[in-house]
């Protein structure tokens, strides 16, 4: 499938070119006169923090929004796309980091419905199952897609996009759900996609993963071009300073690493899942002691969420001792009884979970404060101690937003992050489980909840990690375990816990996948 | 080119004041178009429905007395609305709240009993219609069974109970054959406030609840458990906050308010059980807790709006000859604008062009 041809024999004129591209959203400018091009037979990154404008730009180029200004020329001439499909007919493809897959359905009929519908079902099977051996994605149409890996439904989306040989296709932070091995294989595909002349627009905010990968870049920052490059010239910390405009504080390391008694100890924990897709958590075990913080790596959808809820108590165990909080047997405790005894969680979810969307910051302080923090007397609530929190947090963490007292849908993704997580620390919890400390939040802000993070264990407190950010539990955790299909792997300490050996526990290496599947399987059924 | 209803960035302050006021108007501008139809003269139908009741010191008592009922129920529906829960069966527990209450008035009546038979009238009447209220609550809880269903289907059964009780058991044997209980003692009716009038003391107990219900919300622990559970029901689960509790909780609270409206309303201006005690409160008060936006005080002044459609029926009915239903029409096309405008605090609609579709994907 080369489709080199179609455009010409050399790279040297832009496949696409956008030029001038602004997109304002009431005084906000989105994008501000953006100007890109890209050429065949080239993989281009698209670098940028959370909020800098990138999501906006492709979704121009792939005619899901219109610019209020600039253009799009495609091989030379004007184009004015009237949406997606006009995207897609015209050879753009799109893969976005959230998947739009239907669960129930199989591969093939997920496929189906995402093209024209203009050859028969039993020949666009047979066409995906050709491009999927062609491309090394091996897929089987008629499996379901709730009973795919991650990855799998991400070769899905790539295969669809495929079946529709475009000449330029842009990937959104596809490698943010594979593990370091399944990423490898990815770039693999890419690179023979580039070689067949099609042009990539990659988009990133892994450095060293765009070095490794990308011929070009585009760094965008607060809606504005700030460079084009080569990234393989650049060194990640000068890629890292045009993205942020500044230099980002390496986060310190904890004064004393010593630590004290396990306070947060789980014994033992199977729990069935209460969603028929869920995963079944199988005889989990290990403990965090005072003064360390433990990482829990492992690709999205593996049980973290059902580990969460289960130490969180918002899903009780039928076993008092299978969780054990500073010598509590809390296995059947409720989230507000584990709070009492001095422990604190932060969802991966911040908006809708770990607050309240169209609440105000006062009244998501009380959401988790009322259990335990002196705001509820006699059932009334203490305003001003909800105000109070809401201002100590806004201080210890630099909470930026607009008034006092904002609703919390209001606030930036990051800002909102280290107000969910300072309302917690400020708490000086002994025990603190965090899901996603840092997901989708830009870089200073990562920084600041890392270094708190670090802080509070240095103060004795044990801290549980949730993270598919091998970078951030690198950084921070003292030992690391991953989490494989309900299972938990033996924990490595960090100096032994390298990408390779965390990357094949991610994929499953020394547990078998039969007896998880089964029960998914079961449990689907039985919920079906 | 087409209509697109787009999410705002903020909920719009201006819009949360002015849609009930828009509903308002929305629905005195169809009205006097049905009117017209109809070949009355739509102004002088409004004046009669409006304006004529607040004219007359006894249409004015008489407001008090019907809205005191509507503002009691609908405090306790916007306790369920909020928290997400449809109790949509306010009448039904209305009913059997006036039935449990009756009972006491029913056996003690003529023995002369003391002044405790009012407040144990009272306290049956609230308890008979919270027990009623948690039969759709319990079905939800425990079996999934939508209480939408559930709690309308029970309404029937309760008017028909009382129906068979005033025919039967009950009926007065001196009352000519007529569907309807003894007169009730003295003992057992409502106090009036004001001497020869038909304002009693329902009104202060309504008042009572408004300010008990306002204090409840914005100042409690359960009153924010119940705007969480509704607003965010996994930020609430994470908060520690038992939805199906609160379910049993809501509907026990505003089974109860109904209970206590229905046998007040019976001890009250009614004065004996017979069919027919509710012009439809249960389910008007439905529009009285949105029209005052689920929040006491709005439902406070949006109750008596209501009350007066209903005298101003009356009186439509009487000098202008206008079907009692058109305020049954009324009551419902309210209802449909005032959800149709409170879509506007959190969307705008907006014209675009036919070329593009609406765009969405992730963000």
């Amino acid at each position: 499938m080369d489709v080199a041809s179609l455009h010409g024999p050399s790279g040297d004129r832009p496949l696409l070119q956008a030029i001038g591209i602004t997109k304002r959203y009431g005084n906000f400018l989105a994008n501000d006169a953006v100007d890109l091009d890209l050429y065949p037979r080239t993989i281009h990154a698209l670098l940028g923090e959370n909020g800098a404008g990138k999501s906006t730009l492709v979704k121009i180029i792939y005619g899901l929004i219109e610019p209020t200004a600039g253009e799009l020329r495609w091989m030379g001439q004007p184009m004015v796309l009237a949406g997606p499909s006009d995207a897609r007919t015209r050879g753009i493809g799109m893969v976005f980091q959230h998947f739009s897959l239907f669960d129930n359905l199989t591969v093939a009929e997920n496929v189906a419905l995402g093209l024209d519908g203009s050859e028969s079902f039993a020949a666009m099977s047979a066409r995906l199952a050709q491009v999927s051996r062609d491309y090394g994605l091996p897929l089987d149409p008629k499996r379901e897609v709730w009973r795919l890996s991650v990855g799998e439904r991400q070769r899905i989306e790539i295969v669809r996009m495929l079946m529709q040989n475009p000449k330029l296709l842009i990937l959104d932070e596809p490698t943010a759900v594979l593990t370091p091995q399944e990423a490898d294989q990815l770039f693999v595909v890419l690179e023979r996609l580039k070689e067949e002349g099609r042009a990539i627009l990659y988009i990133s905010h892994k450095l060293e993963e765009v070095k490794r990968l990308c011929d070009s870049a585009t760094i965008l920052r607060g809606g504005k071009k700030v460079a084009t490059c080569d990234p393989r010239q650049e060194t990640a910390a000068s890629l890292a300073r045009m993205m942020v405009g500044a230099d980002i504080a390496a986060v310190k390391p904890k004064s004393a690493r010593a630590t004290t008694v396990p306070r947060l100890v789980v014994n033992h924990l199977s729990m069935k899942p209460d969603d028929p897709h869920g995963v079944a958590l199988q005889d989990i075990s290990f403990e965090v002691k005072g003064g360390e913080i433990f990482g829990l790596a492992g690709v999205a959808g593996n049980g973290q969420d059902e580990l969460f809820a289960a130490l969180s108590g918002e899903r009780r165990t039928d076993n008092e001792g299978a969780v054990i909080i500073d010598g509590n047997g809390a296995g059947v405790m409720t989230i507000t009884e584990r709070r009492r005894l001095g422990a604190a969680f932060v969802p991966e979810e911040r908006l809708g979970h770990g607050t309240a969307p169209r609440m105000r910051l006062s009244e998501n302080a009380l959401l988790t404060g009322h259990a335990a923090s002196g705001m509820v007397k006699h059932g009334f609530i203490d305003k001003l101690a909800t105000l109070a929190t809401v201002d100590k947090t806004t201080q210890a963490f630099d909470v930026r937003k607009a008034k006092r007292d904002p609703e919390a849908v209001s606030l930036s993704g990051g800002n909102l992050q280290k107000f969910v997580v300072g309302r917690e620390i400020l708490r000086e919890p002994g025990v603190l489980v965090v899901s996603q400390p840092t997901w989708g939040v830009d870089a200073g802000a990562a920084a600041t909840i890392r270094q708190a993070l670090l802080d509070l264990s240095g103060r004795g407190a044990a801290v549980l990690v949730v993270s598919q950010d091998l970078d951030e539990l690198a950084e921070i955790a003292d030992r690391v375990a991953v989490m494989y299909h309900g299972t938990l792997s033996a924990p490595l300490t960090a100096q032994d816990a390298t990408r390779e050996k965390l990357g094949l526990l991610m994929g499953g290496a020394k547990t078998g996948d039969g007896p998880a599947l089964e029960e998914r399987e079961a449990a689907h059924a039985a919920g079906a | 080119m087409q209509l697109v209803l787009e999410r705002r960035a903020e909920r719009s302050t201006l819009i949360a004041i002015a849609s009930p006021l828009l509903a308002i108007a929305l629905t005195l501008v169809t009205m006097s178009i049905l009117v017209a139809v109809m070949g009355k003269n739509p102004l002088a139908a409004l004046w009669v429905y409006f304006i004529e009741p607040l004219t007359d010191s006894y249409a004015l008592q008489e407001l008090v007395v019907k809205a005191s009922p509507l503002v009691m129920i609908a405090v306790g529906l916007s306790l369920c609305y909020l928290a997400n829960v449809w109790n949509i069966g306010a009448e039904g527990q209305f009913i059997i709240g006036a039935v449990c209450g009756s009972w006491l008035a029913v056996i003690t009546n003529g023995t002369g009993a003391g002044p405790w038979v009012l407040p144990a009238m009272l306290v049956l009447g609230a308890a008979g219609g919270a027990l009623y209220a948690l039969i759709p609550a319990f079905c939800k809880v425990r079996f999934g069974a939508s209480e939408i269903l559930t709690s309308l289907m029970l309404v029937y059964v309760a008017d028909l109970l009382m129906d068979y009780l005033v025919r039967g058991p009950w009926r007065d044997p001196k009352g000519m054959n007529f569907p309807t209980t003894a007169e009730f003692d003295p003992v057992a009716t409502m106090p009036t406030l004001v001497e020869g009038s038909r304002l009693h003391a329902g009104a202060l107990i309504a008042l009572i609840v408004v300010i008990g219900a306002a204090v409840l919300l914005g100042r409690t622990i359960k009153g924010f458990e119940i705007r969480v559970v509704g607003a965010a029901p996994k930020a609430a689960r994470f908060a520690g906050f038992n939805a199906n509790q609160l379910v049993l909780f809501t509907f026990a609270v505003s089974g109860a308010l109904a209970g206590l409206a229905g046998i007040i309303e019976v001890a009250g201006p009614v004065g004996h059980l017979q069919p027919g005690i509710s012009p439809g409160y249960g389910f008007t008060a439905i529009i009285v807790a949105f029209l005052g936006r689920l929040n006491p005080i709005g439902i406070l002044v949006a109750g008596l709006f209501l009350a007066l459609t209903f005298i101003g029926g009356e009186g439509a009915q009487i000098s202008m000859k206008l079907p009692l239903d058109l305020t049954k029409v009324f009551q419902g096309i309210l209802l449909f604008y005032v959800l149709a405008c409170d879509s506007m605090i959190l969307y705008r609609i907006r014209l675009i062009g036919s070329s593009r579709k609406a765009a969405h994907g992730p963000v």
